[in-house]
């Protein structure tokens, strides 16, 4: 038996309204296109609001030696080489222009002298790179995007949750969810659907993300069928807030050290400059000296970055080695000080990080270091998408953004998202527009939304005693343990083995109240979805026998050549997570060279 | 440890009822973290909104003894005074959905009213302007529509005139894209009849809760008042003014 529910219709059916999906949303309506949206939360809300350093793209607006070609490079070598080099080569060569596109819709970046857009440095990329403004950059994109997808008229749908995509044979025909203030239900018919819903780093204790990254659209995408490609790969970002408690985990961007943030252990040691930190791949590339990276500051041509700026991986190692050590601060991270570069100048490129510390944290960061300690960010892995037009394996399925896979490898570098987001959120746009034009509606299977609607209703009248707050806690105590940065084969096993368990104990989640507005119920829902993401995180880590990027195992501390030519493909067989290799695409001889020119 | 004790509005649109709940405290903590304890530990049908917990996305809105504020960006000790409970209410100014919960979706659709930047149509790309240009309008697209402006702006609070007012945080949106260097279209018409400008009486009670510290009645109101009363409005100017950049230094 089925309770009634509405049923909406529109050719192009955009899941999340960060901005992948409004971008997505821009060019499908472009071409056309009736599009629906819906996201979890009021517009505006989603995650990429709150992205702060900025969005990278080679404008070469302050160094003109600057190209896509050098931007594809340090993206390859961030990534470790396990990108797929046609996704990079696309977003390297299109992530300019998509700045500027913002820029014509509204956007107003921070200027340099010339009355060009400001460009700040980050981490692994060679040249001053990120447009932004001051350190809320997420924010101006969102608003951007936002109010340009609705001078479009597309409908949108806040605080709609969808729980899962419909299936007419092989492809997906729609979704299905319901209403968050009413508890009711309702069913989206489209010709093709866009997966933009984020990451899912709401799996760990310390985050900085919010309540949504619960990995529903990665696995909605596994149920129906898409192929998920390395999910072992999430990144650490190395400097989230460690104090007060309630704090733990936002993020520091890395526009601080960007700005010549510094950091220190607890002997006052500089230790991003200790040998042992420096990767063979980046050996020559960074300063050496203080001295040096002081200079820096002042004369970006003449002397070489900061070893604070290495890639998002190497940083986070090399400070949970110091912690380890017992050099770790008063609460347990390190030192970043910025404090050497006066008020007048933090206050104006880092306000929102002045603001955070001193509302937040009861800091002033123009007199006194903070303390940092790496805070989950970011999910490399994710839906295996095809490069021009970001389908799915599965037809009628698209994906972009953090929730797709591809182009970060085993490390993201700082700011390639924001561009990703526009890339590619507006390739998926097109990608199915195209896609829709040459099919019809498909037909909606009653029988899928009835095991959904039962699945959901399920904990009002279990009998069961399981608290999906609880529940949540302990899996986030278990990765934080087993799938953190340091794993091991033995960690890894243990964590797997209490994620098991908790989906056994799912099974008899119960919630009390009605169905309006009930965040106890939601989570209910959401904790599967993080219980099927994280056994399949985890499963994917103990598969990788080696160390690379994100991926760091104690166990296996040496990069592997042979592991370094495959991707790990997930995809879901009856109730099992199979896990396979694939051969990495090869780059194309004239890529390739770009890579020898610079040794 | 020590405690606190919340007392929370509890409720629908048709009424509700205020609740006590005690919770223990750590440093540092905010209300929303004392919120985020109920729905864990006590009440899992608490309802409200948040997304960053780190005032940057503007949605946990809420009136904490009477003052409307980001809980997230409020800490539980400056709100508690001895004995005396910490009280957490809706926004007053729109429906209550549920508990902490308010229907907002009036803001939004005022916002779709006001038309897009227009670019001129030879405008550069890239553009070409100055950071001194550009300033004030980077002011206003700090907001993060959390809509504590509008909620204690007496005209949309007391008055409830939602037909005649668009509220300061559309007033600043409206300013913003008027002090565009590029920008071509005139919205000084919209200004003074739909969104109402005449409306405001400068209480600045907006700028007050203001989470990012706009100016939103100095820098954004009183300008903008000051642009649809000393001029009758002629487009054509407008335009020439735009197009020679000298609009935005007229003060
Ligand atoms: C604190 C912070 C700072 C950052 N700073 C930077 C930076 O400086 N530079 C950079 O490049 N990157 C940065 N990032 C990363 C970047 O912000 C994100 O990777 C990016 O914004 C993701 O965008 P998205 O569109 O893919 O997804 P999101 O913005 O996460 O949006 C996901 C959308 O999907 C919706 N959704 C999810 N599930 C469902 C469902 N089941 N039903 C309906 N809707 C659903 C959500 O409601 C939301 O609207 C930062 C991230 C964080 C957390
Ligand atoms: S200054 Fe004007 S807009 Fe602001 S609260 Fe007072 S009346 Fe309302
Ligand atoms: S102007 Fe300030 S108070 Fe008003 S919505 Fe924007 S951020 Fe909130
Ligand atoms: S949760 Fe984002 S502003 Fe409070």
């Amino acid at each position: 038996m089925t309770e009634n529910y509405d049923i909406f219709e529109h050719d192009v059916l955009v899941i999340g309204a960060g901005g992948a999906g409004l971008r997505a949303v821009i060019s499908a309506a472009q071409a056309g296109l009736n599009v629906g949206l819906v996201c979890k939360s009021l517009l505006g809300k989603a995650h990429t609001v709150m992205a702060e350093g900025g969005v990278a793209g080679a404008l070469g607006n302050l160094d003109k030696k600057d190209s896509w070609e050098i931007h594809f490079k340090d993206t390859m070598k961030g990534g470790q080489f396990l990108n797929n080099w046609r996704i990079v080569e696309i977003f390297a060569k299109e992530a300019p222009e998509r700045v500027l596109e913002l820029e014509q819709w509204g956007a107003v970046f921070d200027r340099t002298p010339e009355g060009l857009i400001m460009q700040r440095p980050f981490g692994g990329h060679t040249y001053r790179r990120l447009s932004h403004v001051g350190d809320r950059t997420g924010l101006e994109i969102i608003r951007t995007l936002q109010d340009k997808a609705v001078s479009y008229g597309m409908k949108t749908y806040m605080e709609v949750t969808l729980t899962r995509l419909l299936k007419d044979g092989d492809r997906v025909v729609g979704a299905f969810g319901y209403y968050r203030p009413t508890g009711k239900f309702l069913a989206i018919k489209a010709k093709a659907v866009v997966l933009a819903t984020g990451g899912w780093g709401r799996m760990y204790k310390v985050t900085s993300n919010s309540w949504e990254s619960t990995g529903d659209g990665v696995m909605m995408a596994y149920e129906a069928g898409a192929e998920l490609l390395d999910m072992e790969m999430v990144q650490f970002h190395p400097t989230g807030m460690v104090w007060p408690p309630g704090v733990r985990g936002l993020l520091v961007t890395e526009g601080v050290r960007g700005d010549g943030g510094i950091l220190r252990n607890s002997k006052g040691e500089r230790f991003m400059f200790k040998e042992e930190y420096m990767p063979e791949m980046y050996k020559g590339q960074y300063a050496e000296t203080e001295e040096e990276a002081h200079r820096w500051l002042e004369d970006k041509d003449k002397n070489r970055r900061p070893p604070e700026l290495l890639p998002r991986d190497v940083v986070s190692r090399s400070i949970y080695k110091e912690v380890l050590a017992g050099r770790g601060s008063e609460h347990g991270g390190v030192y970043l000080d910025i404090t050497h570069r006066g008020a007048d100048f933090i206050k104006r490129k880092l306000p929102s990080m002045y603001e955070q510390f001193y509302a937040l944290g009861g800091v002033d960061i123009t007199k006194q270091p903070m303390e940092v300690y790496p805070t989950i960010h970011y999910t490399m892995g994710g839906i295996l998408t095809h490069p021009e037009t970001c389908a799915t394996t599965v037809p009628g399925l698209y994906a972009a953004g953090e929730s797709a896979a591809g182009l970060h490898g085993a490390n993201r570098l700082g700011g390639n998202s924001l561009s990703d987001i526009l890339v590619f959120g507006r390739r998926a746009g097109d990608g199915t527009a195209e896609f829709a034009r040459g099919v019809d509606y498909g037909a909606v299977d009653d029988q899928q939304i009835e095991e959904e609607m039962n699945l959901m209703l399920a904990p009002f009248t279990c009998e069961g005693k399981e608290n999906p707050y609880r529940l949540t806690q302990e899996l986030q105590e278990a990765m934080q343990e087993g799938a953190m940065i340091a794993r091991t084969e033995q960690g890894l096993s243990k964590c797997l083995q209490t994620i098991l368990n908790l989906q056994e104990r799912a099974k008899n989640l119960h919630v009390d109240g009605s169905r309006e507005y009930n965040p106890g119920w939601h989570t209910a829902r959401d904790i599967r979805y993080m219980l099927k993401t994280s056994e399949v995180i985890v499963r994917c880590a103990l598969e990788r026998k080696e160390s690379r990027g994100a991926q760091w195992r104690a166990d296996y501390p040496d990069r592997d050549p042979e592991w370094g030519k495959k991707n790990l493909i997930a995809s879901k067989e009856g109730d099992q997570v199979k896990i396979s290799t694939r051969p990495l695409p090869e780059m194309p001889p004239e890529l390739a060279k770009l890579f020898e020119e610079s040794k | 440890m020590d405690k606190v004790t919340l007392r929370v509005f509890r409720g629908a649109g048709n009424g509700g009822v205020e609740q006590d709940y005690e919770v223990p405290t750590f440093e540092g903590m905010v209300v929303l973290d004392a919120i985020h304890y109920i729905q864990q530990n006590l009440d899992s049908t608490l309802a409200c909104r948040w997304n960053c917990k780190a005032a940057k996305c503007g949605s946990c809105s809420a009136e904490i003894n009477g003052v409307p504020r980001l809980m997230c960006k409020t800490h539980v000790s400056d709100m508690a005074s001895k004995g005396q409970p910490i009280v957490v209410h809706p926004l007053k100014t729109f429906p209550i959905i549920r508990d902490l919960v308010t229907d907002v979706s009036w803001n939004y659709r005022v916002s779709e009213k006001i038309p897009p930047l227009q670019l001129a149509p030879d405008a550069p790309n890239p553009l070409v302007m100055q950071q001194m240009d550009v300033d004030r309008i980077q002011e206003f697209r700090k907001c993060i529509e959390c809509f504590l402006c509008q909620t204690v702006c007496h005209i949309l609070r007391n008055h409830n005139a939602k037909e005649q007012f668009y509220g300061p945080r559309q007033l600043i949106k409206l300013a913003n894209l008027d002090m565009h260097p590029y920008d071509t279209l005139s919205r000084r018409e919209m200004i003074r009849h739909e969104a109402g400008v005449g409306f405001c009486n400068i209480t600045k009670c907006c700028t007050e809760v203001c989470p990012e510290h706009i100016h939103i009645t100095d820098n954004g109101i009183i300008p903008l008042k000051e642009r649809v009363a000393d001029e009758h409005f002629d487009p054509i100017q407008h335009l020439i003014r735009k197009l020679a950049g000298t609009d935005k230094k007229k003060k």
